[in-house]
């Protein structure tokens, strides 16, 4: 008797559960109205509580919550699976029950994914989520019962075990997460916009993390481990004229010597197209990994923007909202410190006090012309900086080449291009910014022109670097044709010689120290890079020791004794300077992008480099920073320098690309040397590996009028995706034309479409 | 790994799982610095859901809350008896909507509760000027509250009724750049 009891009440809950469903389906629109104080519930009495919920919400009827009376009000569908849900016996369950059925327990399966966003209390949601859970559960059962249903039934098992592998999942992923706490207490004491910053830092180190696995482990080691070692050839030992000095400091200093001839640059490799027992094709390897480094990194760039679209809003420029998103939007609830907080309501009533102003002299006239004229001057100094900085760089890189050729040389004239590009790097920005305060622009659309011209400068250096190392890299291919003669020679004439002694022996090999080498031009740029990189991240953590650490010694301690008050006047504490700290980390990897396929070292190098980085910066900021007195952040300033990171991303590609497709490798380095041009390692494997019926059909496909059509699809796909997404923000718009009602569905419908989808992921 | 715990039953947990963003070990160390703020009063076993509530003064005093002006509201939207005393499930509720995870809407929702100081349901001009001087510590003048006041009512009141309801909130909130990165605690 208890058991019929409790499944009655078990059927009445399953029943009054599917009633609520089907209104919730129908009042989605109006799901956040309801009243948010729910009665009084604990977990204890359940099932009667249930019941006194689907009677509150049936608010048209004044029927308790009676088993009988519930059977009544429920509709058509009920009536039927109602007589199934009590009876156990399969067999009289008809497909269109079936159908029903299955529905209803997909929207069950919905609700249960979704139940984390909805508005409730905790406890309703505990005890809604149970009931659905049973529901399915009892109802998968009898449908996975009977005829054919077998599959089914192993289907659901499936997507259970799914959802337990999944969940175990995003929990490991979760706590593989690093350095969670060191960005909390960054946060509480300095806010959002400045913590974004070290977030993406961790970001980027997962980035390079991955990137270094897939070129360390394809290319690096196999190498070593596989390929011939140090000293058994010409490319991998250090010359004969080079060898008293390789291990200097000074010579090491400057990547020459014994780590020229190492694994971390592209010199090393030999050209066997197998090595080893594993029949591993290295300059094959080589080649695919230098490629996949671009598809990996642009593939989790767009990703990233994609997320982060989603989460953002149409127009963060909006001039209707200033009071409101000022009152709702300025407290940042991730402050944990008394200080920042007393710093951050200084920042609001000042914000507050200035809006007023601002308001109530909007009315005011304006010198246009003065304003215009200013801009206009602003604009072509700031011009003819960049352009002057753009022709330093070229006459210095121009100036290192003569100085490579002279003896003697200082370390200054050694290092005076990685000197010079770090010095316009730290003094340019400041300067730009001094003379854009003759434009007098609203804070945050001037932080964006700030962007944009160090974005400009940044990029402007690295392109005239880029020029000047070309005609390095022409005149080394010059001087190789005659280096090629003269090895041919030496190697043919010490043959010869050795010959002539008469022995019938094998004659003995040159020793490789001695001959004669080639300029090999790649092992160069990829010097180059890595000098770059180095002295990138010397200059950058010298300049935060001494501009923001000594600084901040200085100005406690020397306070003193010193005439005016140093904290409140010049210099004070320095502020956290987010964009340029993000600008730089961009920069840097658009370095690393550029030189990882000449010095596979180079990865390497910046993951140490972003793991120091992240803990030595921490600990500036938390040592010698000060919060923000006011935060203009740019709007979107993820997106921003996500897109920011992809354009680098496709201006690094063009001159590896261009190297690759265009110039001779060299002749004696490499692991394609010998080949007229790198990408005949393709052609090479698909010929020799790969059935005959694959070179054929990838001769057909590599026909550039099969090519041009595929390029422009995919840039048609691209746009018609791109175009769907914007077509989705439409509904916000049109809430600004009126209309609430339309709106407000429209703005649901969106909202519930998302959230589904984003849980479906 | 590690289901050595015996604090939740496993299906208490996975239930916890779906009714929040958070995942099994960030649950468990929630339920820690619940305990942490009264280790007498909050027992080693939820298995069998003690009813356990902690008054608002040991819930304000946590580091996470204690500098934000509007730590009271959030305590009294997210507790049973609306007057900040917390449970467990309010406590893990709380957090779940704070973190970074919840989306906009839901987030939405409950900002809107917070800032309805008198629970009416609507957002009205003695809501609003609670709001600013709390978040300024009544360092405006009283015209510049008035002003301040009047210009939100102006900017977001589309229904014209002078007062601020869920939906004028929403699609209010809805296009500010800011708020899911100002509206989240992380714990």
């Amino acid at each position: 008797e208890d058991e019929s009891k409790e499944e009655d009440s078990c059927s009445e809950q399953n029943r009054a559960s599917r009633r609520k469903n089907y209104e919730r389906n129908n009042s989605d629109g109006k799901k956040v109205g309801e009243k948010g104080i729910q009665p009084r519930e604990t977990g204890k009495k359940a099932p009667t509580k249930d019941q006194k919920e689907s009677a509150n919400k049936v608010k048209k009827t004044n029927k308790k919550g009676k088993g009988g009376e519930n059977k009544q009000k429920t509709d058509r569908k009920n009536s039927t699976s109602s007589a199934s849900s009590n009876s156990s016996d399969e067999e009289s369950l008809s497909e269109e029950e079936l159908a029903m059925l299955m529905e209803q327990v997909e929207q069950k399966k919905k609700l249960i994914s979704t139940m984390r966003n909805k508005p409730w209390r905790m406890v309703k949601k505990l005890s809604v989520l149970r009931e659905a859970q049973a529901f399915v559960e009892k109802f998968e059962g009898a449908l996975g019962k009977g005829k054919g249903k077998k599959l089914y039934a192993y289907k659901m098992m499936m997507a259970k075990k799914w959802v337990k592998f999944k969940r175990d999942f995003d929990n490991f992923k979760t706590q593989c997460i690093p350095w969670e706490m060191k960005i909390k207490e960054v946060e509480s004491h300095f806010g959002s916009s400045v913590a974004s910053y070290f977030i993406f830092l961790r970001w980027m180190y997962g980035v390079n993390l991955v990137l270094f696995g897939l070129i360390f482990g394809l290319v690096i080691i196999p190498e070593v481990l596989m390929g011939m070692p140090y000293g058994s050839m010409p490319r991998k030992t250090v010359p004969r004229a080079e060898q008293a000095t390789a291990m200097d400091f000074s010579v090491l200093w400057d990547f020459e010597g014994y780590i020229k001839y190492s694994a971390l640059f592209y010199g090393y490799y030999n050209n066997q197209r197998t090595i080893g027992w594993l029949k591993y094709r290295l300059p094959m390897a080589y080649f695919m990994v230098g490629i996949s480094v671009f598809g990996y990194s642009l593939m989790v760039v767009i990703r990233s923007m994609a997320r982060n679209a989603n989460e953002s809003t149409a127009d963060g420029d909006d001039e209707n909202f200033i009071f409101s998103w000022k009152m709702f939007t300025s407290w940042d609830y991730l402050i944990g410190n008394p200080e920042t907080a007393d710093n951050k309501f200084a920042s609001i009533t000042t914000s507050f006090k200035e809006s007023i102003v601002d308001e109530q002299e909007s009315n005011k006239d304006e010198n246009i012309h003065l304003r215009r004229f200013l801009r206009v001057l602003a604009n072509v100094l700031i011009i003819c900086c960049l352009c002057g900085s753009g022709y330093l760089i070229y006459f210095v890189v121009k100036r290192s080449q003569t100085f490579s050729k002279m003896q003697n040389v200082g370390w200054y004239e050694r290092n005076e291009v990685e000197i010079v590009m770090s010095l316009l790097g730290m003094f340019c920005p400041p300067l730009f910014e001094t003379i854009a305060a003759l434009e007098n622009y609203h804070p945050r659309i001037g932080l964006k022109w700030q962007l944009g011209r160090i974005f400009a400068l940044f990029l402007g250096n690295l392109y005239t670097f880029l020029l000047a190392l070309m005609d390095d890299v022409k005149e080394k291919l010059a001087e190789e044709d005659v280096v090629r003669n003269i090895t041919h020679w030496t190697l043919l004439g010490h043959h010869n010689s050795s010959m002539g002694n008469g022995s019938t022996a094998a004659p003995p090999l040159l020793d490789p120290a001695d001959v004669p080498r080639g300029p090999c031009w790649e092992t160069t740029v990829g010097i180059e890079f890595v000098r770059l990189t180095v002295s990138d991240i010397l200059v950058t953590y010298i300049t935060i020791l001494v501009g923001d650490f000594i600084r901040a010694c200085f100005v406690r301690f020397v306070n003193y004794c010193w005439c005016w008050d140093l904290e409140a006047g010049f210099p004070s504490y320095a502020e956290f300077d987010i964009s340029g700290n993000v600008l730089g980390l961009v920069f840097n990897q658009g370095m690393i992008w550029m030189g990882s396929f000449y010095a596979p070292g180079l990865v390497g190098i910046n993951v140490l480099r972003l793991l120091t980085s992240m803990y030595f910066q921490c600990w500036a900021v938390m040592s010698s920073n000060v919060p923000h007195e006011r935060v203009f952040k740019a709007s979107k300033s993820n997106n921003f320098y996500m897109g920011l990171l992809l354009l680098i991303l496709f201006l690094s590609l063009l001159p590896v690309a261009y190297t690759i497709m265009s110039l001779p490798p060299s002749f004696d380095c490499g692991p394609f040397s010998g080949k007229k041009r790198m990408y005949e390692v393709i052609q090479e494997t698909i010929e020799l590996d790969f059935p005959l019926f694959v070179a054929k059909i990838f001769s057909y496909v590599a026909n550039p009028g099969l090519i041009i059509p595929a390029i422009l699809l995919m840039v048609a796909h691209v746009t018609k995706v791109s175009y769907k997404n914007s077509m989705r923000k439409i509904p916000i718009k049109l809430k600004m034309t009126g209309h609430p009602s339309t709106c407000l569905e429209l703005l649901t419908h969106f909202n519930l479409q998302r959230i589904t989808v984003t849980h479906a992921e | 790994m590690g289901n050595k715990q015996t604090i939740f039953t496993p299906e208490q947990l996975d239930a916890y799982q779906d009714c929040t963003f958070f995942t099994r070990k960030e649950i468990l160390r929630l339920f820690y610095r619940y305990r942490d703020l009264a280790p007498q009063l909050v027992p080693l076993d939820y298995t069998d859901k003690p009813d356990v509530t902690l008054p608002y003064e040991l819930i304000g005093s946590m580091p996470e809350l204690k500098d934000n002006p509007f730590r009271q509201r959030i305590a009294e939207v997210f507790s049973e008896d609306g007057g900040g005393n917390m449970t467990l499930d309010d406590f893990l509720d709380m957090f779940s909507v704070l973190s970074e995870m919840a989306p906009r809407d839901l987030k939405a929702y409950y900002a809107f509760k917070i800032y309805d100081f008198n629970n009416d349901d609507y957002i009205c001009k003695s809501d609003l000027e609670k709001t600013v001087n709390k978040l300024t510590r009544n360092e405006l003048t009283p015209e510049e509250v008035s002003l301040v006041c009047e210009k939100v009512i102006y900017e977001a009141d589309a229904d014209n009724d002078g007062k601020l309801s869920l939906e004028d909130f929403q699609r209010m909130i809805i296009r500010a750049p800011d708020f899911l990165s100002t509206f989240h605690i992380r714990i």
